[in-house]
């Protein structure tokens, strides 16, 4: 599937970040211009006058760029895209772990990772009916579609054990990370 | 089947708290009911329609799809919700006043309700997509009667809807001279919370840092599987050991929302 223009290779593990970056980035920036020019024209709008996007628009305030120090705004975007570019840089890959659901249950149901390190969970579930990975411990939660796969990255934890469930088959669906 | 009630309660609970919050926030609006029966219907729709594609979307973006639809989702609804907040700040006094003198004429606000209209379609969205896709899951092997799910899953629909009517009853009961200051500063916090589920997504998708994790833990005051953590993390996404990255998102919200708000009751109530 090559929706939105991400590429997938063969191997799920080899992502491509700065691909994802780029658009999340975009988008971000792309609402906070939004959302300034509805304030703006919210603001401007007269309890009994229809709102009026058409002003706000031809004033081209959709468009022009913002501009840090005269655009508070702009402070908040420019601080989110370093950070989303920062988090591209500093990302190591590891091969990913594989866990299937079968007949409401996690294969394998225990995981161990290095403590203080990021890995990603490829969970697949094999059966008919739709699950959930939940773990409160590991603020996790992530919904996966019948015959579908779900990628969710954990980490970087402290030593412990962390539990995690199928939300939707809590008897049967246990499981737990390791974190040593 | 009080497993599938309890299922299906949980993802209920937030959309109908939110639902009561905002039929409460919105009572001086004339025809509100109907905007946000409008809200429901659009959201249970959307809900089908996600859930019946929820397969494809997973599989966007290598395997964050989710993440990222739900993350947008969220984003637009605490746009909605603040825009709804800074706009009643700025003519909810002038619309009371018109409401009264004039009687039935404050149709003016549909502009701040057609903006919940939308945060409740996605809130709903959002999360009957979930029960939607738990519903498909009943009818496509479910190893126990499906009867008694399909009971069990009503069961949790009715208990979502009374606690949503209980906080719409108690919200109404507020004396007039508050009630205003507590929806507006209650729809602040769902919006802020909204905001700290976002952080949580984009962190998930591995598209943000978690920073310090957890910030804080108070699992021990207040556990995230107990009653009140559930109710609380469905109002106002408390989390009991949250990320810094989930706490800044929330604050910033909270802090940039309500100067918004003051700046709009000073400055256009006068100029209006």
């Amino acid at each position: 599937m090559h929706a939105f223009g991400w590429a997938r290779g063969a191997d799920a593990s080899a992502r491509l970040p700065m691909r994802v970056m780029g658009p999340v980035a975009a988008l971000t920036y792309g609402l906070i211009i939004l959302m300034r020019s509805i304030i703006i024209q919210v603001m401007m709008t007269p309890t009994h006058a229809p709102l009026d996007f058409s002003r706000t628009l031809r004033k081209k305030r959709l468009v022009q760029p913002l501009r840090i120090g005269r655009r508070a705004a702009g402070i908040p975007a420019s601080c989110l895209t370093a950070v989303l570019l920062l988090s591209a840089v500093s990302r190591a890959e590891e091969p990913a772990i594989e866990i299937k659901i079968r007949d409401h249950r996690f294969v394998p149901a225990e995981i161990e990772i290095p403590a203080g390190e990021k890995r990603l969970l490829i969970i697949e579930n094999e059966d008919a009916t739709v699950e959930e990975f939940e773990s409160h411990s590991l603020h996790r939660e992530k919904i996966i579609a019948p015959h579908a796969k779900a990628s969710v990255y954990v980490g970087p934890l402290k030593p412990g054990r962390y539990e995690f469930q199928g939300e939707y088959n809590e008897p049967t669906a246990k499981g737990a990370i390791v974190a040593k | 089947m009080l497993n599938a009630a309890l299922i299906v309660f949980r993802e209920t609970l937030e959309a109908a708290l939110i639902i009561g919050i905002v039929a409460a926030a919105t009572r001086q609006i004339a025809r509100n009911g109907l905007w946000i029966t409008l809200g429901v219907a659009i959201g249970l729709a959307g809900a089908v329609a996600v859930a019946s594609v929820a397969g494809q979307i997973g599989q966007w973006a290598n395997g964050m799809g989710h993440e990222i639809f739900n993350a947008s989702v969220l984003a637009i609804a605490v746009a909605m919700l603040a825009w709804h907040n800074i706009w009643m700040a700025g003519h909810g006094r002038r619309l009371a006043d018109d409401a009264r003198t004039i009687g039935s004429s404050a149709t003016s606000g549909e502009v701040a309700i057609s903006a919940v209209t939308i945060a409740i379609a996605l809130t709903v969205l959002r999360e009957g997509s979930e029960t939607v896709l738990f519903f498909f899951g009943i009818f496509a092997g479910a190893r126990v009667s499906v009867a008694a799910l399909v009971q069990g899953s009503l069961l949790g629909l009715l208990a979502g809807a009374i606690v949503g009517v209980l906080i719409y009853r108690g919200l109404m009961r507020i004396p007039v001279r508050h009630f205003f200051a507590v929806t507006a500063w209650l729809l602040l916090l769902v919006a802020a919370g909204m905001a700290a589920q976002l952080a949580q997504l984009l962190i998930q998708a591995d598209l943000l840092p978690p920073l310090v994790q957890p910030l804080w833990d108070t699992s021990g005051i207040v556990a995230p599987d107990s009653a009140l953590g559930t109710l609380l993390h469905a109002m106002v996404g408390y989390e009991a050991q949250p990320s810094a990255t989930e706490v800044a998102f929330a604050v910033v919200v909270l802090v940039s929302v309500w100067l918004a708000t003051r700046y709009a009751r000073r400055h256009v109530a006068k100029g209006a």
